[in-house]
């Protein structure tokens, strides 16, 4: 069946292509700390689960101190804007249809491989089809563009070193929710936010609730982990049992407020970080800047949803 | 009082952020920090943190689809998308955002999540057409180019968070169920997820109305010049 080892593979060999590219890279002056970067990050996707789970810390830690004292660097080169205007002049509006095979595959996959029971992990469906999705498109793309064979991965290789360390940064804070889980924080901050509920007021209650969900996915970056921890302390005790409300109301629309916090927060980093560094924009936090104006109304609505249709 | 000392994970994050220290650095110090005053050895944090890292590598499985995007881009992709709206009368930054809000509200709603995200559809094609169309409303100045790009992510991230709920098989509705279940409420995922509908709505409209003054900023600049 196939599943997430063929995807971690695919990932593998991506990485292992950029890693060696950058070695190869002259006109980068920290072509070995790019090098090591990738190469290291090819080797968790390609051997993670045989490394053992601290070795794979140490991997980490590793990847970590080499984007941390700045090892990681930029190399010159590319197509020049020229070049790129007469190519673009040349193929024209087809570019378009080889742009959108990707999300054409991966929706047939989430559809098709339902009736194809056995050949693809159910649960891994989504994963699974972009990445048929992405080698038929460069399959496409090698057939039809007739690009040097390695023009792909340099192209890519490129845009990977202009994420750089911001790549792996969704995967640390991640991580980083299982470690806050371990040592109980949630735990903790459930039971300091119950203590501020205020006596007898619903509607408090509820602003308790909305509130605590926004400000502790902002925390963990992800509203998945806040949910539980805000449920258990604030909706289903205060606002479901003492004071009546409708679950279906509280709980579906408590957690959208807590995605209004997602929207707020750095520690979001495949939302608010990810697309700054993919964008080039000179300020990291730009688009969390950019949504904020988006996040405050739409908590205050949440809130007044709550109040209004779960009584 | 002394359980209060595992927040101070957070309180390292929080100065981290704040400080501008590199965010990898931070996420380290704060894990390290969380695990010791949990009373977790070194050798312990490093391997949970170990662990969830390998547990999660699906997170930066999406930059495979790179290459391709590459590709398109040396062959003029960004151009091509500029060039479209270039030749499209009355598209506007504000309106071709909201279209998009749109769509991506819609196939969201409808579970397909990862049809369009930030390095598919947003780096390639969005953002280079809000700013051409931007182009076409006035001069940019360095900080309305950023600005126009910065919207054109927020925009993405709007329509796949206050869509993706209205969806039954979605994760954050699957883990509603399970988590009232063990409260011994038993609600159907059809149940929570109609309630996404009305906020799913207030998301368009506020978002769309910021859009709309983004235009009126773009567009006013131009008559006073």
């Amino acid at each position: 069946m196939i599943g997430l080892p063929f995807v971690y593979t695919l990932a593998g060999m991506t990485f292992l292509a950029f890693a060696v590219l950058s070695l190869r890279d002259a006109s980068n002056a920290k072509r070995w700390g790019n090098g090591a970067f990738w190469g290291l990050l090819a080797l968790s996707m390609l051997a993670g689960d045989r490394l053992g789970d601290f070795a794979n810390g140490l991997l980490v830690l590793a990847l970590v101190a080499i984007a941390g004292t700045g090892q990681l660097g930029r190399g010159a080169g590319g197509t020049t804007p020229e070049v790129r205007a007469k190519r673009a002049e040349r193929y024209g509006n087809h570019l378009f249809l080889l742009a959108l095979v990707i999300p054409a595959t991966a929706l047939a996959g989430t559809f098709g491989f339902e009736h194809l029971p056995g050949l693809v992990n159910p649960k891994q469906v989504t994963l699974v089809s972009l990445a048929l999705g992405a080698l038929l498109a460069l399959v496409i793309g090698l057939a039809w563009l007739r690009p040097h064979p390695a023009a792909p991965l340099q192209e890519g290789r490129r845009l990977m070193d202009s994420v750089g360390w911001a790549a792996i940064l969704p995967q640390m804070l991640a991580s980083l929710g299982a470690v806050f889980a371990l040592a109980g924080v949630g735990d903790v901050v459930g039971q300091l936010m119950a203590g501020v509920i205020p006596e007898g007021s619903r509607f408090g209650a509820v602003i308790a609730f909305t509130l605590g969900m926004a400000l502790f996915t902002m925390v963990m970056g992800n509203a998945f982990a806040a949910f539980p921890v805000m449920a258990a302390a604030i909706a289903v005790p205060v606002l479901i049992r003492q004071y009546g409300g409708d679950p279906a109301v509280v709980c579906a629309i408590g957690m959208l407020a807590g995605f209004c916090g997602t929207l707020m927060t750095p520690m979001a980093a495949n939302f608010n970080i990810v697309p700054a560094a993919l964008l080039e924009l000179k300020d990291r936090n730009a688009v969390v800047w950019a949504q904020v104006g988006t996040a405050l109304p739409l908590l205050a609505i949440n809130t007044l949803l709550i109040w209004w249709f779960a009584f | 009082m002394s359980e209060m000392w595992v927040l101070s994970g957070i309180a390292v994050m929080v100065a981290g952020f704040v400080l501008c220290f590199n965010p990898l650095l931070v996420v380290v110090a704060a894990a390290a920090v969380t695990g010791l005053t949990a009373g977790l050895d070194l050798h312990a944090i490093v391997s949970a943190f170990g662990k969830a890292f390998n547990d999660t590598r699906y997170v930066s499985v999406v930059w495979i689809v790179l290459p391709v995007i590459g590709l398109l881009e040396a062959h003029g992709l960004q151009e091509r998308a500029r060039g479209l709206i270039a030749g499209l009368k009355g598209a506007t930054t504000g309106r071709l955002l909201t279209g998009y809000l749109l769509i991506r509200q819609l196939s969201s709603a409808l579970g397909l999540t990862s049809v369009a995200g930030h390095a598919q559809t947003v780096r390639p094609l969005v953002a280079p057409m809000a700013e051409a169309a931007a182009e076409r409303q006035k001069d940019l100045t360095e900080d309305e180019r950023e600005q126009v790009k910065a919207m054109s992510a927020a925009t993405d991230n709007v329509g796949l968070f206050f869509g993706e709920d209205i969806f039954i098989a979605i994760g954050s509705i699957l883990l509603m169920v399970g988590f009232l279940e063990q409260q011994g409420i038993i609600l159907s995922p059809f149940e929570l997820s109609v309630w996404a509908i009305p906020t799913a709505f207030a998301a368009f409209f506020i978002h769309g109305f910021r859009l709309w003054r983004l235009d009126r900023r773009l567009g006013r600049k131009e008559a006073g010049q």
